[in-house]
């Protein structure tokens, strides 16, 4: 097991903001709108940085969706932020209709994702926020697993075409993945290589996936570790060379197991490669509150579940000799 | 002036033949709305609004329009072919399958003149503020404009959007409301009632004209009076009364023309009524 280390701990939204400030010098078309949580967001460096280049919308979230729609028209790259719950599901159709089917290069930039945002519990808690969004014909979804990833990433969907969801969370969590790299849209990144069982995570869960191989290889299992980032399009090369050799997968996201990672990896080994599955997720349930690390527990999204999901789908393997 | 206002009259009663004459050979859309629509919809593309039908989706140093209410997307299609963004004999693919004329508009299949989907309600006057504000940051001191029916101004989005213009000072946008009191299940007013919509507007802090939907002197002026309060500091909002089904008898002041297509012989009865100013597609 490759060895992973950190000297820091922060938040992947201090990434966003570190990206769009870096966006935002790179690119005089880039501007930002946010629906009262600027701070919540880490816009501020920013916003101070270009205040005619900044939105502010007020608790009105429907309104800065349609009114980034229209700054694209102008040529302007309008990067949206406030929590992925009023990113996603409260403006839905505005997303739909005037920034998908409208093919406009809108960036949906949502914080506060899944269980981790914590006390505020499940009306702030979406775990329903990747499915939304990737069943929108033409929409980007990106899920990042630390600061350096997130501020990349950031960096990068401002130099694509078209409309993107970007996920991001609340917590401070190891920051773990190179400060220097380039992030590519849909292009998984390999974090171990192994033979035994190929573990897919996005988001938070990556980091929880390297301590499970860690713990898988005291106990003798080479997991093959790989960060889907970019839900959609899906690297769908990465997945299936890595189940062809570990003929078995467990799939981790903090997210409802509905249409999530794991049923966008499902469907695609469905139809490739069918491949014994297990699903580290959120059984089909709203959170609640807590602390971010007990909800992780609670919900079944610690690296001991991944293991133990790990050490179960391997029972079920299928080991294809190839002859020459 | 571009145009006489005789002349707009003509290029408006073809437009309304045009909206009949579609609606009727895909029995299906809505002719009442577009209609009440006709004159005002004439009005910005062949004499208010600086706009090229080369079609360039930024339309950087020209006039925008939006159509919110998208559902009346007969009257859009036509006065975007009279005015040269795309053949007329098109129009007769309005509602067909693989069409470039969608149910409601869209930008999907790249028809010109279109910059944005509408058809779900209520979200036209956000996207016309965002490319106003693009506007005053690339120094582009053209106008944007925007029609809403007034029965989607039930929908909440709008007031978000009402609210917003103001404290912005976004003043290169005219809204226009097609104040025609009539939407799909009766009068507004038994809907659920507008109430006083200039002392709201007023309210939120936009600068309110009246004006006659159906009256092309009328419509012309007030577009023009519109265009010179821009850049005040306020949007600006033309509450503009107009009839469904404005131009065919048996269709106006009615909500029971809002979606319903005519049968031959209604549609017989219509263009008699419409003369053809512009030969039909």
């Amino acid at each position: 097991m490759k060895k992973y280390t950190y000297t820091e701990k922060k938040d992947t939204r201090s990434g966003f903001g570190a990206g769009l400030l870096e966006a935002g010098k790179k690119n005089p078309e880039v501007v930002a709108l946010c629906a009262d949580l600027v701070g919540s967001l880490k816009m501020d460096a920013f916003i101070k940085e270009f205040p005619e280049r900044f939105f502010q919308i007020g608790i009105a979230e429907a309104n800065m969706i349609g009114i980034a729609a229209g700054l694209t028209i102008g040529g302007k790259v309008p990067f949206t932020g406030t929590f992925a719950n009023f990113s996603t599901g409260r403006v839905y159709d505005q997303i739909r209709q005037s920034v998908a089917y409208s093919d406009k290069n809108v960036k949906i930039c949502a914080s506060h994702a899944g269980l981790t945002l914590g006390e505020d519990g499940a009306t702030h808690q979406i775990l329903e926020d990747i499915g939304l969004m990737k069943m929108l014909p033409g929409m980007t979804v990106i899920n990042t697993c630390d600061y350096n990833q997130t501020k990349a990433a950031t960096i990068a969907i401002a130099e694509h075409h078209g409309p993107v969801y970007l996920r991001f969370g609340r917590p401070v969590i190891p920051v773990f993945t190179d400060p220097d790299q380039k992030f590519e849209i849909g292009k998984a990144w390999m974090v171990n290589e192994g033979t035994d069982v190929t573990i897919i995570a996005t988001g938070h869960m990556v980091w929880k996936a390297i301590e499970a191989g860690e713990k898988l290889a005291e106990l003798g299992i080479d997991a093959e570790i790989i960060n889907i980032h970019t839900i959609k399009p899906l690297d769908e090369e990465a997945i299936l060379k890595s189940v062809k050799k570990t003929g078995c997968v467990v799939t981790c996201e903090e997210h409802n197991k509905y249409g999530g990672l794991g049923e966008s990896v499902a469907r695609l080994l469905s139809t490739e490669l069918p491949t014994p599955q297990e699903f580290v997720a959120v059984n089909d349930s709203f959170g609640e509150s807590g602390t971010p690390d007990q909800l992780m527990t609670k919900y079944g999204l610690d690296s001991v579940n991944i293991v133990e999901a790990a050490q179960k789908v391997m029972k079920r393997a299928i080991k294809v000799t190839i002859s020459e | 002036m571009k145009h006489k206002i005789n002349e707009l009259e003509d290029i408006a009663a073809q437009v309304r033949r045009d909206i009949v004459r579609m609606v009727h050979a895909c029995q299906s859309g809505h002719p009442g709305g577009s209609l009440g629509c006709a004159d005002f919809m004439t009005a910005l593309y062949f004499e208010i609004m600086n706009h090229s039908t080369d079609f360039k989706m930024d339309g950087k140093g020209e006039d925008l329009f939006f159509l919110s209410n998208g559902h009346i997307s007969p009257v859009f299609y036509s006065v975007l072919a009279r005015s040269g963004y795309f053949e007329v004999s098109e129009l007769a693919t309005f509602r067909k399958l693989n069409s470039r004329l969608q149910g409601h508009p869209t930008t999907h299949e790249g028809l010109p003149g279109i910059r944005i989907a509408s058809g779900s309600l209520g979200q036209g006057l956000s996207v016309a503020i965002g490319a106003a504000q693009a506007k005053k940051l690339n120094r582009d001191h053209s106008t944007v404009f925007v029609l809403l029916g007034d029965g989607e101004l039930q929908e909440g989005q709008n007031w978000e959007a009402i609210m917003y213009a103001p404290h912005n000072k976004v003043d290169n946008l005219i809204a226009s409301v097609d104040y025609n009191g009539q939407q799909i299940d009766g009068p507004t007013e038994k809907v659920l009632s507008l109430e006083n919509l200039q002392a709201k507007f007023e309210a939120f802090g936009w600068h309110v004209i009246n004006s006659d939907g159906n009256d092309m002197d009328a419509i012309v002026k007030a577009l023009h009076h519109a265009k010179s309060l821009t850049g005040k500091g306020k949007p600006i909002l033309n509450l503009m009364s107009t009839q469904m089904g404005y131009g065919v008898d048996f269709m106006m002041g009615s909500h029971k023309w809002h979606g319903v297509a005519p049968n031959d012989e209604q549609l017989t009865a219509a263009l008699n009524q419409l003369s053809s100013t512009h030969k039909d597609y």
